[in-house]
């Protein structure tokens, strides 16, 4: 077939034909946009259930080219869907909405949506979609570095002139000649269907993402090339290609996490100068970021930094060392100010600060408990994360270990990944207890700072008083983060369930028991430290998490770290941000945040245990 | 023939419900999506607005009776019944849910509550008044209706 005749035959035959997937709970606007839409002779498949489109596409990877869908659905987010399709299918997804706030539009674009409607749609704009559908097979080969085609294809497609043309013309001979195929294949994206409109893609399980993730903690961040992710990852029929597109991705969500992360840490530095140990450890990160982060839609608390634990640890250790360490005896840790020095801005700002301070932690604060949760599947990528202070590896791992980290540093060097703030906190108390670290460390194992930080909310609300409760909730806590990172991963690959990352994380309180959470429940027997780590935590901000706990967390609503600060009982409390809402001003409740710290900083006395008395 | 005065009735009315402001250019997409394969198109996108919206303005009615108001839910849910309103080409409909959204931003419950009356007002109007057109437009037939001058 010569080139001119597939090229033709490309034309003519796409975009016709092209299989869109339409999402929208709304019935009357989704019989409207699926009519429109086979008016453009697309093959059109609808849905007003968000969960079914993820069955549906992950039934058959191949089955869509396409997926258009409502941002406000009631079963999920869009923003969440988005994310799903992206991560798991690499498909183009473009967004509709009432609503055009530019800040939406920007989520939207963040989350990455290859376009932003605005309903109601008409049919022009309809008409030209597949455009994204080229540009991103394009992209995809591009990436894979394959040899074929885009430099061949120009040439020939330099008489048609168009690039759109030659990704058709791509994916034409693709399908019209295996064997030309083998050339394209060879990224390793199985070739199985030559009927297939777009090359097959690699799908990314959570096992081989969790993969993907410790081998890139490995190594490092900045040092992480796919060709040695790959090495380390040894997995067959996986090319450097499919790694090199996902790695792409991956720091595309880092990114993204870590903006917010920055405003958070800005935030927190402004709030009070925190101790630069402090800001790594960004323990309270979890804290401050979770105000910053509820700001953010993805960040929601991330404030779990990714707090190096080897670094962390260190500081926590020394006396000097972050404020809370300061803590003069460990019996009387007061909440939220780990340290004696009965600073609670010093906390706030630790755990604020803390996302300037890292990269890691920014990503891990920034993520999305739900991402967090994904890159916290390993464990081992835990431990990675803590040992780098900036590595991205910390950022990988959502917020989950800002806040456990924090503890576990103090802990025992456990390399929590999230640990951001937490450290802070944690490590006062940590110090003593090695069983400290047991509780952080699972909150990073989880990989998600956020689920970290509920873990650790939850965990010293109930710890209050008896070991028991510290232990139950340690055990809360762990479990939560076990939860989180399980869920984590599948939320970034393949999510299992749709819950949205966040929810899932933080609250999962259905977390196996861990051991860590016995510990740190032990810890708090142990001394008030570490209870007061967790007061800290929660009374900064991790008190928020404490909610994102009991929180069941409506998925695709609001991200659990959009709670919004209730003061409840002494703690600070975060409420979840009805749909929608995004998480309210984050400087409000890091001032509440600081104010709450201060009030339990004289509550806080030696009664170290009652989370309670310390907010 | 008989059918002449109605199609000019006809004609006339739609004239007019664009001329009043009830309904907008959306609307006319609607019209040029119904065809032979989709002959009551635009009937039955109607129909079902009007039976999905009322859960909406139900659950509206009942948010404002709460107290106090929450904003952030009563945004929430006029957000998704604008989306609804607008697909039709509802325009006066549609104002008012901005209007609403408007009141709910600022916290203003004396507004969200008069708003919304106004929208159930404007909602019920233009129900009637399309009712009567689509009656009208079946009477003619549907080979009319799909014919229907622009």
């Amino acid at each position: 077939m010569t080139v001119e005749q597939i090229v033709s035959e490309g034309k003519d035959q796409f975009p016709i034909g092209m299989r869109v997937l339409a999402v929208d709970d709304d019935p009357t606007c989704l019989l409207l946009l699926g009519t429109l839409l086979r008016r453009c002779q697309y093959h059109v498949t609808t849905t007003s259930q968000a969960k079914t489109a993820l069955k549906m596409l992950r039934e058959n990877k191949n089955k869509f080219d396409l997926v258009i869908s409502d941002v406000h659905m009631p079963d999920m987010d869009g923003f969440k869907l988005l994310e799903h399709v992206g991560l798991e299918m690499d498909l183009p997804v473009i967004m509709l909405s009432a609503n055009g706030d530019t800040k939406l539009v920007m989520k939207g674009i963040t989350h990455g949506a290859c376009d932003y409607l605005l309903k109601p749609v008409r049919i022009e704009e309809l008409q030209n979609i597949w455009q994204h559908v080229v540009r991103r097979k394009k992209k995809d080969r591009c990436n894979s570095g394959s040899k074929d085609k885009p430099h061949p294809d120009s040439g020939e497609d330099a008489g048609i002139g168009n690039v759109d043309n030659n990704g058709k013309l791509n994916k034409k001979r693709k399908d019209q000649n295996e064997d030309e195929d083998d050339e394209r294949d060879e990224n390793g994206h199985d070739n199985e269907d030559p009927s297939a409109q777009k090359k097959p893609r690699v799908v990314w399980s959570v096992e081989l993402h969790r993969k993907f993730v410790a081998a890139v903690n490995q190594l490092g961040i900045d040092k992480a090339v796919p060709k040695k992710i790959l090495e380390l990852m040894n997995v067959e029929k996986l090319t450097r290609e499919n790694v090199a597109s996902h790695l792409q991705k991956f720091r595309l969500y880092l990114k993204r996490i870590s903006c917010v992360a920055n405003q958070q840490a800005n935030m927190a530095a402004a709030l009070g100068t925190a101790d630069s140990a402090y800001l790594r450890m960004g323990s309270l990160n979890g804290l401050g970021n979770f105000h910053t982060l509820a700001g953010s839609d993805q960040l929601h608390n991330a404030a779990f930094r990714s707090f190096p634990p080897s670094g962390v640890l260190g500081r926590l250790n020394t006396p000097a060392g972050l404020g809370i360490r300061g803590l003069p005896s460990p019996g009387t840790i007061q909440l939220g100010h780990v340290q004696n020095s009965g600073n609670p801005t010093n906390d706030l700002s630790k755990l604020q600060s803390f996302v300037p301070g890292n990269h890691n932690t920014n990503i891990l604060q920034g993520m999305p408990m739900s991402l967090e949760l994904d890159r916290l599947q390993h464990n081992k990528s835990v431990g990675h994360i803590g040992e780098l202070p900036t590595t991205d590896s910390t950022t990988v791992f959502p917020g989950s270990g800002s806040l456990v980290d924090a503890r576990i540093t103090g802990f025992s060097n456990n390399p929590l990944l999230g640990v951001t703030s937490n450290s802070l906190m944690l490590e006062g108390s940590s110090q003593q207890a090695t069983s400290h670290t047991s509780v952080s460390a699972i909150g990073f194992q989880n990989g998600n700072a956020l689920s970290d930080f509920t873990l650790i909310a939850p965990a010293s609300n109930q710890l209050q008083d008896s070991k028991a409760d510290s232990q139950g909730q340690a055990s809360l806590i762990n479990c939560n983060a076990g939860q989180i990172i399980r869920s984590a991963p599948q939320e970034w690959n393949a999510p299992r369930k749709d819950a949205p990352y966040q929810s899932h994380a933080l609250i999962n309180s259905s977390i196996p028991i861990n051991s860590a959470m016995i510990q740190l429940g032990q810890c708090l027997d142990r001394n008030n430290s570490i209870f007061h780590r967790t007061t800290d935590l929660d009374s900064v901000g991790p008190l928020n998490f404490v909610d994102p706990l009991s929180i069941k967390h409506s998925e695709g609503d609001n991200y659990i770290m959009e709670p919004s600060v209730i003061e409840k009982e002494g703690y600070l409390m975060f409420q979840p941000r009805p749909h929608g809402s995004h998480v309210p001003d984050n400087t409000g409740s890091l001032k509440d945040l600081a104010s709450a710290m201060m009030k339990q900083e004289d509550d806080f006395g030696c009664n170290g245990y009652s989370l309670r008395t310390s907010i | 023939m008989e059918r002449n005065p109605m199609r000019r009735q006809l004609a006339s009315l739609r004239k007019s419900l664009f001329d009043q402001g009830y309904l907008d250019e959306q609307f006319m997409e609607l019209e040029q999506l119904q065809d032979d394969a989709n002959p009551n198109f635009v009937e039955e996108v109607v129909t079902l607005y009007y039976r999905d919206s009322a859960r909406l303005i139900l659950n509206l009615d009942h948010a404002l009776e709460r107290r106090p108001l929450d904003f952030s839910k009563l945004d929430g849910l006029m957000h998704q019944f604008k989306g609804s309103s607008s697909s039709i080409g509802a325009k006066k409909v549609k104002a008012e849910s901005t209007l609403f959204r408007e009141y709910c931003k600022y916290g203003n419950a004396e507004g969200c509550m008069r708003t919304f009356q106004q929208l159930k007002k404007e909602y019920a109007t233009l129900r009637k008044k399309l009712e009567t057109y689509f009656q009208l437009a079946r009477q003619i037939g549907p080979m009319e209706s799909a014919n229907r001058p622009k």
